[in-house]
């Protein structure tokens, strides 16, 4: 029997409050080989992680599975009694969460944990799980294997700790191993050293797995089968060469082709960018949380020397991993965290640091979009309400007349007018993410600042929300200042491009001048990590980007050497990390902040 | 057209939905005995057969007859009258009292968590060292300095149990406060008061009214606990815990007469636990 898990006919259903069952998943058959990855990609609520979940059989609360047959090695899952699949789970089959600062816990020791599911099984002996256990981080690459297990959670970074999890599950042998969205909540150059550890870890060990993500990219890379879900259902199965290649369901195709949003940069209009008063300017803007200190920085400074140039009608990207300050950046701009040291200037006029010094129609021409439309959106308000109140607050516009400008505003971002009466927690997260959108229109600013406007949602609906925001622009001449983690989402939009790193801009330049080397070596980093939508695209990686990942916090508030020495792979030891790093313009058009010169960087390869 | 006709019921079906806002068997009947006692609060003159004071009977702690429904008391007055006249105390003073207190510590508690800085912490460590007090004792100094009234009576409860109320709002509406939808009013430039509001009380009223069913029980206990010891309502006027207090006596002979307002106590304070318990999920399980 070649193959290790069979399921048959799955159908599990959900009860709602009002006691409604509805199937969640069905008529779900699939098989896993021994020694083989499969994939299962789809949007949220595409029954994904239930299927997964169906595999150790278990339903989450308030859902059951109703029918089919889950056969895994000889065994049938489905009919086990509570106590068996206890022994079963852990054992035969393992499980990798999304979160695995979420998965482990805060109080023990890292090992204590790792070893924890070989010592409930008794399996073996501690001193045998714990040399096998460092045997594992050594072969997922962690740094400091032997030391790394007596810390705790909090004290390794997010990659690290999912290496960790994935150790957790190894430990057993297990026979299956479920990858849940293991590595959808990391940033991209972090992503890629746990992708490629877990890559490696699985093929020495002929792991058979199965991967749920929803993302194809980083799937090309992993698994051997994708199964494509859709309302619970399966709309494709095929290898992952014959998906890539030749998709046949129409769905499929959709996602392909959302993974590579169209870019809509070029369209930008040339000709406004005479003006000689830029639509915003920052000036050495230092900014960060706490008290200032004797010198005058906050406790914690987040952004340090930072500025930025933004002509009317053209938009800029901000990008960088999480921690780099972008989100801080967007919150001094909005006034709602006052910079420590710099300007902000709008329309040449200086802005002050905070929302109530400042008159309302500045507030009006800069409003703000959060990331979690669920958490930007109050609840207890109708959409229509929502929508109203900037409206009413900076246009004095009531009754009949607000009512007609909230249908427009909606028609603006493509929803149905009957929206306009719902809740938001009766919207979809593209749909939030909509009202979030036409929210800030409703006061007809000039800068749209969006924060990660597209990173929580699925990659299909963000590529909708990338053309709505292309199309807005063009109709109601906006700026954008976008900030995001994600390169290939900044290019699809931005004229021009800012990275950040540990809240300093190491590079500034146009969205074509991105593409061209060189780079600075971390945009070079970033520019290499984002998946492509090719198989073996992580195994014909330059092993340069491998680099250990550092720790972010050791590097901020250090203004005697360069941010990025600690990771930057072509570091000149005794220049890089004992000087501050030169502001270099170079001949492509864009500024970085770099000890070497063009010709060096060129001479090493960095972003060819 | 037809559609944005057809689609407004819809919505408000969803919005009343018939599954999410029933409400327990067990919730139905803790309301139905909320709703009684409150009704024979307010209707109570006119219901009871015999003025409160009035000694109709010479025998004491008699049982439940035709004349006297629920018996009599130590000195022979009618039970269920007393009773009937002393839910208006029990439930008045309680109500008014609970309602003040959370009145002021979800108003003090939201301005806390929204200001912060300073005032934030002159507050929350003020009403920290309220919170310190066990509130028998502090209840029993001030009565006892100021003398028993129905205003003094309200007024302390509410000085009582306000500080918990703080805590709770105060809890809620920080989280609630650091959420995007708050940040937006903020950059729009709304001003304090709209923000606190429109954008956060709403979001925080299921748990607030859980927490203003509990501050009433305990405020029905302690009141019932300061009457027991003579602090309370004075005589001839008596709620339910006097009622307890004066014919403790009785209980050697199992008198309906200690029993029934020990039932009332009991009926009232564990309706209301119970009702909160199974408020509609929709409501109680609003949470940030």
């Amino acid at each position: 029997m070649t193959e290790l898990v069979e399921v048959k006919n799955l159908r599990v259903i959900a009860r709602s409050d009002s006691g409604r069952e509805t199937p969640i998943v069905h008529d779900i058959r699939f098989t896993v080989p021994r020694g083989k990855v499969v994939a299962l990609i789809g949007e949220s609520g595409s029954g994904k992680t239930t299927i997964a979940l169906s595999l150790m059989g278990y339903a989450r609360s308030g859902c059951r599975i109703t029918s089919g047959s889950v056969r895994i090695g000889e065994r049938e899952i489905l009919s086990l009694s509570e106590a068996e699949k206890a022994k079963i789970r852990g054992r035969n089959v393992s499980y990798i969460a999304q979160s695995a600062a979420a998965a482990f816990n805060p109080a023990r020791t890292i090992m204590s944990q790792v070893v924890e599911s070989a010592m409930i099984h008794k399996l073996m002996p501690k001193a045998e799980a714990e040399a096998k256990a460092v045997e594992l981080f050594r072969a997922l690459a962690l740094p400091d294997p032997e030391g790394v297990g007596s810390r705790y959670p909090h004290q390794v970074s997010g990659g690290q700790l999912q290496r960790l999890a994935a150790a957790m599950a190894l430990i057993s042998e297990p026979e299956l191993v479920i990858f849940d969205e293991p590595t959808t909540a990391l940033d991209v150059t972090t992503q890629i050293e746990v992708l490629r550890s877990f890559k490696s870890v699985i093929r020495e060990r002929n792991t058979t797995g199965v991967y749920v993500s929803h993302d194809l990219a980083v799937v090309a890379q992993i698994a051997d089968h994708i199964i494509v879900l859709r309302n619970g259902s399966i709309q494709e199965s095929a290898p992952t060469e014959q998906i890539l290649a030749n998709a046949h369901s129409p769905y499929t195709r959709s996602l392909l082709a959302a993974a590579n949003p169209a870019v809509h940069a070029q369209a930008a209009p040339p000709a406004e960018k005479a003006e000689d008063v830029p639509l915003l300017e920052v000036e050495g803007l230092v900014a960060g949380y706490g008290k200032p200190g004797p010198d005058g920085l906050p406790n914690v400074t987040v952004l340090n020397d930072v500025g930025l140039s933004l002509q009317p009608g053209t938009n800029l990207g901000v990008i960088g991993e999480s921690g780099c300050g972008k989100s801080t950046l967007a919150r001094v701009i909005a006034g709602l965290l006052p910079a420590a040291g710099g300007r902000v200037k709008f329309r040449g006029e200086t802005l002050a640091g905070s929302v109530a010094d400042r008159s309302k129609d500045q507030l009006r021409n800069i409003q703000i979009v959060f990331q979690m439309a669920d958490t930007a959106l109050n609840p207890t308000r109708s959409v229509a309400q929502i929508l109203g109140r900037p409206l009413t607050f900076y246009h004095d516009v009531k009754g009949a007349e607000r009512t007609r400008r909230v249908r427009q505003l909606l028609d603006l971002v493509h929803l149905p007018a009957n929206m306009a009466e719902r809740l938001p927690g009766e919207l979809s997260g593209g749909q939030k993410q909509r009202v979030n959108l036409a929210r800030a229109l409703a006061a007809e600013p000039a800068l749209i600042l969006c924060d990660e406007v597209t990173s929580a949602l699925d990659t299909v609906v963000a590529a909708a929300i990338l053309d709505l925001l292309a199309e807005l622009r063009r109709e109601l001449k906006l700026s954008y200042l976008f900030i995001s983690h994600d390169l290939s989402t900044v290019r699809a939009i931005c004229d021009d491009v800012m990275v950040l790193y540990a809240g300093r801009k190491v590079e500034a330049g146009s969205g074509a001048s991105m593409r061209a080397a060189p780079l600075h070596p971390y945009s070079d980093l970033l520019v290499s990590s984002i998946p492509e939508l090719r198989t073996g695209w992580l195994d014909g990686l330059d092993k340069k980007a491998a680099e250990a990942d550092g720790g972010i916090a050791a590097v901020l508030a250090r203004a005697d050497r360069c941010p990025f020495v600690s990771r930057c792979p072509v570091r000149k030891p005794g220049v890089c990390d004992v000087l501050e790093p030169p502001v270099r313009h170079l001949s492509k058009g864009s500024d970085i902040l770099c000890h070497l010169e063009e010709r060096e960087l060129l001479a090493l390869g960095v972003g060819a | 057209m037809t559609k944005h006709t057809d689609t407004i019921p819809e919505t408000r079906r969803r919005m009343l939905g018939a599954g999410s806002l029933t409400i327990s068997m067990v919730g139905a009947i803790c309301f139905c005995i909320i709703l009684f006692w409150v009704v024979i609060a307010l209707v109570g003159p006119w219901l009871a057969p015999y003025p409160i004071g009035k000694i109709v009977s010479m025998d004491v702690f008699t049982s439940p007859s035709r004349d006297y429904l629920l018996g009599t008391d130590y000195l022979g007055r009618d039970m269920l009258s007393r009773i009937i006249l002393g839910a208006r105390y029990t439930v008045g003073v309680s109500i008014a009292a609970a309602f003040i207190a959370c009145t002021i510590g979800v108003a003090l508690g939201m301005i806390s968590a929204v200001l912060g800085g300073w005032f934030d912490t002159i507050v929350s460590r003020g009403i920290d060292a309220l919170i310190a007090i066990p509130h028998l004792m502090f209840g029993l100094v001030i009565i006892a300095a100021i003398g028993s009234s129905l205003p003094v009576l309200v007024g302390t409860l509410a000085f009582l149990y306000f500080p918990g109320s703080f805590r709770i709002a105060r809890a809620l509406a920080v989280n609630i406060n650091e959420l995007d939808f708050v940040q937006v009013a903020k950059a729009r430039g709304e001003g304090f008061f709209y923000t606190v509001r429109e954008e956060i009380l709403p979001n925080m009223i299921g748990p607030v009214l859980a927490d203003f069913g509990l501050r009433f029980v305990f405020i029905v206990l302690l009141l019932s606990g300061l009457s027991f010891l003579g602090l309370g309502v004075q005589p001839p006027n008596a709620d339910w815990g006097a009622l307890v207090r004066e014919n403790v006596s009785g209980l050697a002979y199992g008198a309906p007469a200690v029993i029934m307002p020990s039932l009332a106590i009991a009926s009232l304070t564990i309706s209301v636990n119970l009702a909160i318990d199974n408020l509609p999920r929709r409501l109680r399980d609003r949470l940030p």
